[in-house]
């Protein structure tokens, strides 16, 4: 008698409505499978993106504007007042990092932290009668390679030290040459918003599987980029590139706080796709739980079914002398059965589902360049999947059980005899 | 301590309402152990009602029913549950048998309820008791493949499987032939009189209650004759 009294009387109900059953634990099947499967899906392809991000760009990236823009001294000395200025001329000021050198200087002396300084803009690459617009970043190479993936992402091309070797060097994204038409060793002309048109040979061209970069990102000297820009000296960012990637929020606050220029952590960096990851948890969490509700349902008939049918059988089992607690613990079992079992076969749906797509190929792109799915595996998909599951096919069945619970034996035994 | 297994005081049924119905009123009623009374009246004069309230089932509105001596009016419902389950035993006109489950499991059910016994012992005291009521053959039948009267027989057995001081039979034969309802009849004359059991047994049979000890004739809810 291995069995468990409540526990096989809630397995008799089950087999006698057998059919019903196997729907309910099918609902609750997919439920947990699909969860298993879109979790798995899902997540692999944010953290993919998160790491290729941490790998890429820099961890920190110091701009050359303000969070707070300073306050003007009309307003210091007005306040709120309407002023009617005359005359008023604006300064040409060039715009940059100001006291760069003291800046960088101070954030080298820290260990676990690389810094690079940039400068970016604008430019148009003319090639063939074709205009191709694109950002160009100025580097120093010995620097840069130290907080950017750039070097290893290069195609085309053996080191970074092309663009010193070659007068006039760039290195372009291989978005940016299949929009221009581009090749290796190609003879481009670049032009710049303030008219300064160089030619330039492409040394390099590189591929990061971040769409967005290989298909407007280029880079040349530093000095270069002064030149175009019309800006000698001047660098607008610095790159930092944490040993620490924990550290990246903490340290752009401090930077900020220190030195007033606009600090911001890879997090703020990538705020709109990490924004779009949220929106995507959502969506699949809801779809999750609208097919675990449904499921539910066919759990709360099933049990219902149950305790209209086997009405007789509470009132000859209360008059036997179970207690409530007893009858509604059997027909709160018959819910938690079909949420475990149903569990255990979505969970091995589920992981099925999770090898197939692992066996599947094809090319992709999005925000990221694969082939095939990334999956992300944990037993954290199985525990708040099956958590999910179990609990909320108890919850269903916890309705019915009370009911039954609740029957009054006199009315039952009165009714049938 | 009363020396009586049931025992009851000016006990009072009414259902509330609009208009309340009084199903039973002032029973003083007294059952000895070893005893057997048959309660007999028309239809509809309370019998089944008392039935329930002696079975604590059902409480009173008003007066007192003793349960060997101990009163029952205090209990909570999961009190006079375990009472239930140790000491009462009821039969009633259908058999309410579990019908997915055989004879022998059915017996089994109270005493692994009450989980006093280990699982060996309860077979063994199923398979007796069902032995007893010369049912050995039919152990591993489920209710659908036996007769009336055997149902009703295994309905006494799981009635008997807690070994109750107190029985009560609610139309225990209204389903069974006139010779078969005299087997059942003299197995709860054997009950009271061979095992000291109190054995009350509701019936409109006044025929059958002439094997009782005792005839209780109830009429509109109120005991007339005794
Ligand atoms: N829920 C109820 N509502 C109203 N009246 C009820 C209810 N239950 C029982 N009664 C009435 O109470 C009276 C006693 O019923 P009870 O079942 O005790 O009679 P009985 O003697 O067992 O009858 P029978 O021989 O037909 O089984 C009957 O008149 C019945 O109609
Ligand atoms: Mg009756």
């Amino acid at each position: 008698m291995a069995l468990p009294l409540g526990l096989d009387i809630a397995l008799q109900h089950l087999a006698h409505r057998r059919r019903q059953t196997l729907v309910s634990l099918l609902g609750v099947s997919l439920g947990v499978a699909f969860f298993i499967a879109i979790a798995s899906m899902m997540q692999g392809f944010q953290q993919d993106f998160i790491s290729r991000i941490i790998d890429i760009q820099p961890h920190i990236i110091v701009k050359d504007d303000f969070r707070d823009p300073p306050r003007q001294p009309v307003e210091v000395l007005y306040g709120d007042g309407a002023l009617d200025l005359r005359g008023l001329k604006p300064l040409d000021e060039t715009r940059g990092i100001r006291g760069a050198r003291s800046m960088l200087a101070v954030l080298e002396e820290e260990a676990g932290i690389h810094v690079a300084p940039t400068l970016s803009g604008n430019i148009l690459l003319r090639f063939g009668g074709k205009d191709v617009s694109a950002n160009v970043t100025g580097i120093v190479p010995e620097r840069q390679r130290r907080v950017s993936h750039l070097e290893k992402d290069l195609v085309e091309g053996a080191t970074l030290d092309a663009l010193y070797t070659t007068a006039n060097g760039i290195i372009i994204g291989d978005g940016v040459a299949k929009r221009g038409g581009i090749r290796m060793d190609d003879l481009i002309s670049v032009v710049s918003p303030t008219g300064v048109v160089l030619k330039m040979k492409v040394v390099g061209i590189f591929s990061s599987g971040l769409t967005l970069m290989d298909n407007f990102d280029t880079y040349v000297l530093l000095k270069k980029a002064q030149v175009l820009q019309g800006r000698a000296n001047v660098i607008n960012r610095i790159n930092i590139r944490l040993d620490d990637v924990e550290q990246a929020a903490p340290l752009a606050a401090r930077i900020e706080r220190q030195f007033g220029y606009r600090a911001e952590p890879w997090q703020e960096q990538s705020r709109n796709v990490l924004g779009i990851f949220v929106i995507q948890n959502v969506i699949m969490y809801s779809t999750v739980s609208a097919i675990l509700i449904v499921a539910c349902f066919g759990i709360f008939n099933v049990i219902s079914t149950v305790v209209f049918e086997k009405t007789r059988d509470i009132g000859i089992l209360k008059s036997m002398g179970f207690r409530d607690a007893d009858i509604r613990r059997i027909f709160l079992m018959e819910g938690l059965m079909v949420g475990v079992l149903g569990t255990v076969i979505g969970w091995a749906l589920g992981y099925g589902i999770v090898e197939f797509m692992g066996t599947l190929r094809f090319a992709m792109e999005g925000f990221v360049k694969a082939q095939g799915f990334i999956l992300y595996r944990t037993p954290r998909h199985y525990l708040i999947s099956g958590g999910m599951a179990i609990l909320s096919a108890t919850l269903a069945a916890w309705i019915p059980a009370r009911r039954a619970s609740r029957l009054n034996p006199v009315d039952i035994v009165r009714g049938a005899g | 301590m009363s020396a009586f297994a049931i025992e009851t005081r000016k006990v009072t049924r009414e259902l509330p309402g609009p208009v309340p119905v009084t199903l039973v009123r002032d029973i003083d009623f007294r059952v000895a152990p070893g005893e057997f009374v048959a309660v007999t009246g028309p239809s509809g004069s309370g019998k089944s009602s008392l039935l329930y309230l002696l079975g604590l089932l059902d409480r009173p509105s008003a007066g007192t029913v003793a349960i060997q001596g101990a009163e029952t009016s205090n209990l909570s419902p999961d009190q006079a549950a375990a009472l239930r389950l140790e000491r009462l035993g009821f039969v009633f006109q259908f058999h309410f048998l579990l019908p997915e489950f055989t004879s022998q499991t059915n017996v089994e059910i109270p005493m692994r309820r009450l989980d006093r016994l280990d699982d060996r012992a309860i077979r063994r005291r199923a398979t007796e008791l069902l032995e007893t009521l010369e049912l050995g053959e039919h152990r591993h039948k489920r209710p659908d493949q036996l007769s009336g009267g055997q149902r009703q027989r295994v309905a006494i057995a799981r009635a008997l499987a807690n070994d109750p001081p107190i029985l009560l039979a609610d139309e225990p034969t209204g389903n069974l032939d006139t010779h078969t309802a005299q087997i059942v009849f003299e197995l709860f004359r054997d009950l009271a009189h061979r095992q000291n059991r109190s054995v009350v047994v509701v019936t409109h049979d006044t025929h059958l209650a002439e094997l009782a000890d005792r005839r209780v004739h109830l009429v509109d809810g109120v005991i007339v004759d005794d």
